[in-house]
């Protein structure tokens, strides 16, 4: 049979010689590489404490936008929805009243946008598909939770802080997921 | 003899040692789970055990807490009360090798000379040798009595290294007391501060010996077979919850702590500070000088184990009995042999 590469090595089957068979050397060796691993630098990163910093790709929670003026910028066209391969996004659409220009920065908004992030696998397409930049993936992940309930996100959990309302949340929020 | 003419400041003074003793050991032992985590994660580049408490130091007081806390489960097919005996006698066992320890030289309290040592039996290797082959019955109970195959199977395992092991630990050990000629830990000891060097230096051979052997008798890494948990799950404690399976889990360190402790005393002189001569102190201050020093070197040898348990993986059976009955007795023979020659060439 044709070796298919050069790098393969015979097994040594020779029968261990007395020194070999008290395993003391090689044993004394091996301690050797432990013992020089004690002043080795842990990799560890001490969790709660100190975080990981992410990669600025990094795709992570859900965010709705809003733009300048505090107003939310999804119109609902569902094109997220569409786009979602795990099929987590659902969104209900109304039109936008007299005397609401304030909220919603189009005619047709939201009124109820919910991403299931058990079914979630972000992919980031709903971020891709969204033609208003109105949803984007923040640098965090969802947070544990008792029940499946729980991880089913709503409008409230989802949205930006206002930035001219709540400017220092919104700043906070920028910070962390922008 | 009467009642009367009891010394019974004695016995309250021996009830004294052995109460500290116990709990010392108990309170060293706690720790030294604790340290076998934190030596196991720094010698794998991690940071080991630091949430609980400074540094993690409450740690084993958790762990302890959890096991207390644990459902007691008994099988039912389980031999009930072999099944209690077997943790209990485990942990009686490897705490009974306290009893003949020459912690130090002796106390001068309330006008008594204190001797640091339990009891001064003119056998104490031979005592300490029958309390360490009792060790292996706790094991062998607890399987057999769980009514489990790997249960039995790790018992088993256990019973059979046991006696490989013990035979080159006492062929070693004789060779020792040819050049010591004494059985009496104390004198070993003594002999070793007064004269110049330690045992080691005239038995080398027959100390690694020995440390192998201890090593396969506390069932630690690489001789842990009888806990072997991909051949048989979990060994012969599988049945055992809450502390009961503490007891077991403990066992194995006060059996650990122990052999430490016996090595120190007889290859390494035991409570003797090397180039310190203690009769420049006083006697009190000389005494706590000599457990201080013997701690040091049962904590040395602790972490001996502990590096080679996190060192080297676990021996195949066939490899354990090879090297049991095909190398160290033979080795253990000769260093007999070679020292039998050096005491009639009078080196």
């Amino acid at each position: 049979m044709q070796a298919l590469t050069h790098q393969s090595i015979a097994v040594n089957r020779k029968p261990m010689t007395f020194w070999e068979r008290l395993y003391l050397i090689n044993i004394i060796k091996g301690m050797m590489i432990t013992f020089s691993h004690m002043f080795k630098k842990q990799p560890t990163i001490r969790y709660p404490e100190q975080k990981r910093e992410f990669s600025p790709v990094f795709r992570g929670l859900h965010v709705l936008n809003r733009d300048e003026e505090g107003r939310e910028k999804c119109t609902a066209c569902g094109l997220c929805a569409v786009a979602c391969p795990a099929e987590a996004i659902t969104m209900e659409a109304a039109e936008r009243m007299e005397g609401e220009e304030n909220l919603y920065k189009e005619e047709k908004y939201a009124a109820k946008y919910e991403i299931n992030m058990l079914r979630c696998i972000f992919c980031g397409l709903c971020e891709e598909a969204c033609p208003k930049d109105a949803i984007y993936l923040s640098e965090t992940f969802a947070p544990a939770n008792y029940t499946r309930k729980g991880f089913i996100y709503d409008k409230n959990d989802l949205l930006i802080p206002n930035p001219i309302s709540e400017a220092t949340a919104f700043a906070e929020a920028k910070g962390v997921q922008a | 003899m009467t009642l009367h003419s009891f010394d019974w400041a004695f016995v309250i003074e021996k009830l004294i040692l052995i109460i500290i003793i116990v709990l010392t050991t108990l309170l060293i032992t706690l720790y030294t789970t604790f340290g076998e985590r934190k030596v196991a994660a720094i010698l794998q580049d991690r940071p080991g055990p630091n949430r609980v408490g400074p540094f993690g130091l409450f740690q084993p007081l958790a762990d302890g807490l959890k096991l207390i806390m644990k459902e007691e489960i008994i099988p039912t097919a389980a031999s009930k009360w072999l099944f209690i005996l077997g943790p209990g006698l485990a942990m009686t066992a490897s705490l009974m090798t306290s009893a003949v320890i020459p912690w130090s030289t002796d106390l001068h309290l309330f006008g008594r000379t204190i001797a640091l040592q339990v009891a001064d039996v003119n056998i104490g290797i031979l005592y300490v040798f029958a309390v360490v082959s009792m060790s292996v019955y706790g094991i062998m109970i607890g399987g057999w009595a769980s009514n489990n195959k790997f249960s039995l199977m790790s018992a088993l395992r256990a019973a059979s290294q046991a006696i490989s092991y013990e035979i080159a630990m006492g062929l070693a050990l004789i060779a020792l007391l040819m050049t010591t000629g004494t059985l009496s830990l104390k004198t070993i000891v003594a002999d070793q501060v007064s004269g110049h060097w330690w045992n080691v230096v005239y038995q080398p051979l027959g100390f690694i010996i020995f440390f192998i052997c201890a090593m396969a008798e506390c069932n630690r890494t690489p001789f842990d077979l009888p806990e072997a948990e991909n051949e048989l799950n979990f060994g012969y404690h599988q049945e055992y919850s809450s502390m009961k399976l503490g007891f077991y889990l403990f066992a194995e360190y006060v059996n650990m702590i122990m052999s430490s402790t016996i090595m120190a005393s007889m290859y390494f002189g035991g409570y003797d500070l090397p180039f310190f001569d203690e009769s420049t102190v006083a006697p009190n201050i000389a005494a706590m000088i000599g457990i201080g020093t013997l701690l040091i070197k049962i904590v040395l040898f602790v972490f001996l184990f502990m590096w080679i348990r996190w060192t080297i993986p676990r021996f195949r059976y066939d490899q354990l009995m090879n090297l049991g009955w095909k190398t160290m007795i033979p080795l253990a023979l000769f260093n007999m042999l070679l020292t039998g020659a050096m005491i009639l060439a009078k080196l």
